[in-house]
């Protein structure tokens, strides 16, 4: 209560500005990005590769000064406190830093002294995690020999042998089998509940839709939209439905059942979608209007082809926001990435 | 109530920096050894390739001309010196290569978001770990010369060996971790390490004296810092060990061993104060 003071939120992040390069090279990573995570939530980052999530994580969790701009977590500046703030946070990076030729119980050994904490603490600790993350039979094994999941799981652990207050994770199940996905998902849900503010990137929307109470959509290094998922989808209003009087139409046809709803109660907008056969696509006010619909279509005796309705998802959100689908974003920048420079950025 | 907690609170919150700053320590050393423990190849390596330098340049000028070597010395005594500086030399310039692994696999990333209490304890378990294994590798490389009857040194003179051997490795460990905060990966490193190892050693007097080698060599010799190194042991394996006698002949003048130790440990000190301020901004 009252951590995060004015801003209201347990993570605060404020104006963020940071650019790679120099001169005509630059990359504008942020471009003003705030962002405010209350306490206790289970925060979502959803954007496209490149649009500037790993860059504000690596900010938030003190590997990365920004141009400009402010960090706050629980109300501790940052920038000028980076060991206090290290303290209160647990990060899980993107590209999983473990050192082979250790076991994974010697790995969080030793990130257990980097925490100081007490010899007998922190072995229970670990026999406490390995219990949760079910990697016992893993555990007194070299690091090497593990798949990515159990790599990813490790890494878990090793963020959370000192109980941060927050967990940041960055795309924690990029590439995981389901087993996996499904393992940490159930701890990150658990966390929550248990009242860790748990903060995660990720390009998979339905993994941002299963997990997040709130998320905010990144775009070109900045915030475009924010809220809870269920009241973004409903903000968007309606339902959706899409409508076929048979099975291919003809334009004719089309405009004319299109005049006939648009003057119904509670049909928002009516489209014709030609490269989808001339069927209809709508946005109603509620899923009761479908039923009005289909007495209005046998009232004027029009043939009902097929007549399906679904809520809008988060990629109706994402395409509202940013005016293109989170998978058209995706295959714009899938040629662009430049690992090398990546890798450089992240390096000391 | 709670009133009470928070000054207990603040007091275990901030246990004394050397108590925290040793355990960070001890936990990153320990790592670097169970690294060599599960993979012995870089320490068996460092002193197999002096070993064989020893038996092979032993026997070549085993036969080294009359008056090439001061006061009837054998060539295998000679060389014994010579031979463990460059192991130490070889071995502490590898000291850089764990650190520019971390930096390229992101291990280091993952020290630098833990709230470490002094960053300096990833260098200076870097430190710990390379003078160890250094003199490990170099005291491996003593019995095995004095079981080949180049000789021991007493008592006083293995210490005398030791501090020196010690203030080497310091600096040259400084040299070899700003390389791999400067350079940008272990291919760089790896080729600085390579181009610079056998040069120095054929330029320093590990092999043969100043007063063999022609003038603008016996120059590069004397300002090498593993001559430094050399000829203060080599006294000390002779059985010198005042440190105000001479030990070096170099053409700019006399030196005597304090002097050696004086230029190596003046290094050491240099080279520590050079990289600083990149250590500073590499792991701030």
């Amino acid at each position: 209560m009252g951590d995060g003071a004015a801003g209201g939120g347990l993570i605060e992040l404020r104006d963020l500005r940071k650019s790679y390069g120099r001169g005509e090279k630059a990359v504008q990573a942020l471009d003003g990005l705030s962002l405010s995570v209350p306490a206790g939530s289970l925060y979502g980052l959803l954007g496209p590769n490149g649009s500037g999530k790993t860059t504000s994580l690596r900010i938030l969790c003190t590997l990365l000064a920004p141009d400009s701009g402010s960090v706050r977590v629980a109300g501790v500046d940052a920038l000028a406190q980076p060991r206090a703030v290290r303290r209160l946070l647990g990060y899980v990076a993107q590209e999983v830093a473990i050192d082979k030729i250790l076991t994974g119980r010697e790995l969080l050994r030793l990130q257990g002294d980097l925490h100081h904490l007490d010899g007998a603490v922190r072995n229970r600790r670990i026999a406490e995690l390995v219990e949760l993350l079910g990697m016992g039979e893993w555990i007194d094994r070299r690091c090497g020999g593990y798949s990515g999941g159990m790599r990813r799981r490790l890494d878990l652990a090793s963020a959370l042998l000192h109980r941060p207050r927050v967990l940041v994770l960055d795309e924690p199940t990029v590439g995981l089998d389901i087993e996996s996905r499904a393992a940490i998902w159930t701890v990150l849900r658990q966390l929550r509940d248990g009242g860790t503010t748990v903060l995660l990137s990720s390009h998979y929307l339905e993994e941002v839709d299963a997990l997040a109470d709130r998320l905010a959509i990144i775009e070109r290094g900045r915030v475009i939209a924010e809220g809870v998922p269920a009241a973004l989808k409903q903000a968007l209003g309606g339902d959706r439905v899409t409508l076929r009087v048979r099975e291919f139409s003809d334009a004719e046809e089309a405009s004319r059942v299109q005049r006939l709803l648009q003057g119904c109660a509670g049909v928002r907008q009516v489209v014709v979608n030609q490269s989808q056969g001339y069927s209809l696509n709508l946005v109603v006010e509620h899923e009761g209007v479908v039923e009005q619909l289909r007495r209005q279509l046998s009232e004027a005796r029009l043939p009902v082809f097929a007549l399906a309705q679904s809520r809008p998802s988060l990629d109706d959100v994402y395409l509202q926001a940013t005016g293109r689908t989170l998978m058209d974003a995706e295959l714009a920048v899938a040629g662009l990435r430049d690992p090398k420079a990546e890798r450089k950025q992240s390096m000391r | 109530m709670t009133s009470a907690n928070p000054s207990l609170e603040a007091l275990s919150a901030e246990p004394s920096a050397l108590a925290e700053i040793s355990q960070e320590t001890l936990a990153l050393t320990r790592r670097l050894f169970v690294q060599l423990q599960r993979r012995p190849s870089t320490l068996v390596a460092g002193v197999l390739q002096p070993l064989i330098w020893l038996v092979l340049f032993g026997a070549l000028f085993a036969k080294a001309p009359e008056g090439l070597l001061p006061e009837g010395m054998s060539y295998g005594r000679f060389l014994g010196a010579g031979v463990i500086v460059f192991t130490a030399f070889s071995g502490a310039l590898n000291a850089g290569l764990p650190v520019m692994f971390d930096r390229e696999f992101g291990f280091l990333n993952r020290l630098l978001v833990a709230p470490l209490r002094s960053r300096s304890s990833i260098v200076l378990a870097s430190v710990l770990y390379i003078t160890v294994m250094s003199l490990v590798q170099s005291l491996a490389i003593m019995a095995t010369a004095a079981l080949l009857g180049y000789g021991w040194p007493g008592g006083g003179g293995l210490l005398l060996v030791l501090v020196t051997l010690l203030l080497l490795v310091f600096a040259v460990t400084a040299l070899s971790l700003g390389l791999a905060f400067a350079l940008p990966g272990h291919i760089e490193l790896i080729a600085v390490i390579f181009v610079a190892n056998l040069p120095l050693l054929f330029a320093s007097t590990a092999l043969a004296p100043i007063s063999f080698m022609p003038t603008w060599l016996g120059w590069l010799a004397a300002i090498n810092p593993l001559t430094f190194a050399i000829e203060p042991i080599r006294a000390a394996y002779a059985g010198q060990l005042s440190l105000t006698a001479v030990v070096l002949e170099a053409p700019y003048g006399q030196l005597s061993a304090a002097g050696c130790l004086g230029v190596l440990a003046g290094l050491a000190v240099g080279l520590f104060l050079l990289i600083r301020p990149l250590l500073d901004r590499k792991l701030s």
